[in-house]
């Protein structure tokens, strides 16, 4: 661990990076070339016929065979060399990666990469890129550890000059945590994959049954015997007149939405985003929380009709969810 | 309603670590070096400090801190539950304890790595953890409906049905902390103000909060030092004398899910704080030159201004329109830059800002400070103080 000395020392070294070329423009070691769409397509399982078809090519509206946008940056990478530069850098941005690695951040994780197209590449085309460090952030603590996100932005051009695309590709560069232990392997097979379920509610004495009359099949809420007053969530007093009897309702299931949040992020394991959680207002006259499903975000709208439904997921467990009405 | 409390006790001590993402030591660690930073300041020693109060969430027992620090004796020492929303309520006790003469001087004090460790707004830590911020009868959670920004954005979506306000209002209050934290060397985000374009343009983290309405999350410690109104008068620094310390919790109430109140527009807990806070200290919002309001998402500052009375309802849209609640604006807030732009203390950052505000020693000083207004979390049962001269 780095003291906060240290620490800031390192953030201001790696910093003087930043906006800096990784080194002189690299042009790509061949032209765009049939060979090596073809090997691209294969492994990529890309059948586009403009890619590898000249008679299809032709008399498409490029008028001939086309690289595949996506390759871009294929065409100007180094090679297998490459490799022996992070412990022997030969350019900055292998510098700014093996300074991180002597302090301790010795992994590196590609995250993510933009790239947009200016046009389609055709044979004979000779590829420049020009790569600088465009940003290094703050110190981040990620799920693989913390560390810096650095992002490069290269820009590709053709023999003439003009920019054809270019591409921001950003790693992680963190201190490792401690592995996890690998799952136990099931009698000398394969382990078996953990599928992530859903969160389950805690149960106990005052809402178990509800759960329980969910799985039965039934949506219902809670009925004072005092007042005939409806709560929910349950409880184990009614507010209204202190009484501790109760029995329930089976609900029609019809609502209105009273208010709704589209959940992004965090994306936690268990579930598909986005989340569209909702406050439901019961025909009944009591509020639910609850997920709306089979509509689109943009099309949520308080004060529309909602219709309940028991959803079962594939480890069985069952709740109450809701779909537009109309 | 009369309440003693008033002008009984003040803020003698304040003391904090450094605000990081990763302080790379333990969160007792942070609490000792908190504790001690704050019981220097106040020009006591270790064995003066009788009494503690931390939040039912932090992880540093009473008895830890005093070994660390070597207080011989401890004659009070309390919780107060419910996450954010006990920051003022820690002074509110210290104060009830110097008040009745159970203690002589007590701290106050929240340690933790929230950042590098558990962090609230996680959802889940893990596959097949339960959810990180889970109540003991969640409701919610099944709907993976966990996170406390979700819980907060149901609200605010209401809110902005009901009054009108949009995103935008809501980018007014990220944008003046992150302006007061630009000017502030302790904030995160020192030298980083934002722009209302860069609030739109920051993604959804759940709609209708975008990643800019959201507080940082932060590790370090806060702790202050509360003493008698007489003891106070023979320290060092100005006292901030606490003119009035409330803590509040309405109908229905649930741990930032109270959403089966006929309305939830409001905050009615925070409405209670207001009452007592303006009966007790006598003052209005008038006399408040500067105030500190919990900005754990924005959409809850403008529920805030209008349940303390600086706006009528539904109104706080156009109050903090034009810069109005910025330095140089008619109630400027967290001049420190708040816990979207200083850190997330969970209020206790806020608490020393208007001691600091008080004392005249703010490195963003509003000018002829008479009194600060402080609110602790909201959705929660809450809390506040306001502090003012001797």
């Amino acid at each position: 661990m780095l003291t906060a000395d240290q620490k800031k020392e390192l953030e201001a070294t790696i910093q003087q990076f930043v906006g800096k070329p990784i080194g002189p423009a690299a042009t790509s070691r061949d032209a765009v070339n049939e060979a090596m769409i073809l090997q691209w397509c294969d492994a990529m399982g890309d059948t586009n016929p403009v890619y590898q078809d000249r008679a299809v090519a032709e008399k498409s509206v490029h008028g001939g065979i086309v690289a595949p946008p996506m390759m871009l940056d294929a065409w100007t990478m180094q090679g297998w060399d490459m490799h022996k530069g992070y412990d022997e850098p030969t350019n900055e941005e292998q510098r700014l990666h093996k300074i991180l690695t002597d302090a301790g951040y010795t992994g590196v994780l590609g995250t993510n990469t933009e790239q947009e197209f200016d046009r389609y590449l055709r044979i004979g085309d000779e590829v420049t890129a020009e790569t600088i460090i465009e940003g290094i952030s703050e110190e981040k603590a990620t799920g693989a550890g913390i560390g810096y996100f650095i992002t490069t932005k290269t820009t590709f051009s053709d023999a003439a000059g003009a920019q054809v695309g270019w591409m921001n590709f950003r790693v992680l560069k963190f201190i490792p945590k401690e592995a996890p232990q690998a799952a136990s392997d099931s009698g000398g097979g394969a382990a078996e994959a953990y599928v992530p379920a859903r969160i389950k509610p805690p149960m106990g004495h005052d809402n178990a049954w509800w759960w329980n009359e969910v799985a039965a099949g039934r949506i219902t809420v809670q009925r004072c015997k005092g007042c005939q007053q409806l709560r929910h969530p349950p409880r184990p007093m009614c507010p209204g007149c202190r009484s501790m009897e109760w029995d329930s309702i089976e609900i029609s299931g019809r609502g209105t939405l009273h208010t709704f949040t589209v959940i992004h992020y965090p994306q936690f394991p268990g579930y598909e985003f986005p989340i569209c959680a909702a406050l439901v207002d019961l025909e009944e006259g009591v509020r639910m929380v609850s997920d709306v499903m089979d509509c689109k975000p943009e099309d949520l709208k308080i004060g529309m009709k909602l219709k309940a439904y028991i959803h079962e997921d594939d480890d069985g467990f069952k709740l109450p969810l809701f779909r537009p009405s109309e | 309603m009369t309440n003693g409390l008033g002008n009984r006790a003040a803020i003698v001590g304040i003391g904090a670590t450094e605000f990081s993402k990763a302080s790379g030591r333990s969160e007792l660690r942070l609490a000792v070096e908190a504790t001690r930073a704050a019981i220097d300041d106040a020009g006591l020693t270790p064995r003066e400090i009788d009494g503690m109060v931390t939040f039912t969430m932090d992880s540093n027992e009473e008895i830890a801190v005093a070994r660390g620090l070597g207080i011989p004796r401890l004659t009070h020492f309390s919780r107060v539950h419910y996450g954010g929303g006990a920051a003022c309520g820690t002074v509110v006790q210290a104060a009830m304890a110097v008040a009745t003469g159970v203690c002589e001087a007590v701290v106050c004090y929240r340690a933790f790595n929230e950042r590098s460790g558990r962090r609230f707004g996680a959802g889940r830590q893990g596959p097949g953890a339960d959810a990180a911020c889970a109540q003991p009868t969640d409701w919610n959670a099944p709907f993976g409906f966990v996170t406390p920004a979700a819980w907060v954005a149901m609200f605010a979506r209401r809110y902005m049905h009901e009054t009108g306000a949009t995103s935008e209002d809501f980018g007014r209050v990220a944008i003046a902390d992150r302006r007061h934290a630009a000017s502030n060397p302790a904030a995160w985000f020192f030298e980083r103000p934002i722009t209302l374009e860069e609030h739109q343009r920051s993604r959804w983290i759940v709609e209708p909060l975008h990643l800019l309405d959201c507080c940082q999350e932060s590790d370090g410690a806060v702790a202050l030092v509360v003493t008698s109104a007489e003891r106070a008068r023979d320290l060092p620094h100005p006292p901030a004398l606490l003119k009035a310390a409330a803590q509040g919790s309405w109908l229905d109430q649930e741990m930032m899910t109270s959403y089966y109140r006929e309305e939830i527009g409001g905050l009615p807990e925070m409405g209670l704080v207001g009452d007592q806070l303006w009966q007790m200290s006598g003052l209005t919002p008038a006399d408040i030159q500067t105030a500190v309001i919990y900005d754990h998402f924005t959409p809850f500052v403008l529920t805030q201004l209008e349940e303390l009375g600086f706006c009528p309802r539904g109104e706080a849209r156009h109050f903090i329109a034009d810069g109005n609640i910025e330095i140089g604006g008619a109630l400027p807030i967290n001049t420190h830059g708040g816990q979207l732009g200083e850190a997330y203390i969970h209020g206790m950052n806020g608490i020393a800002e208007a001691v600091r505000q008080v004392r005249g020693a703010a490195v963003n000083q509003i000018d002829g400070v008479e009194h600060v207004l402080v609110t602790a979390g909201t959705g929660v049962p809450t809390s506040g103080l306001i502090v003012g001269q001797a």
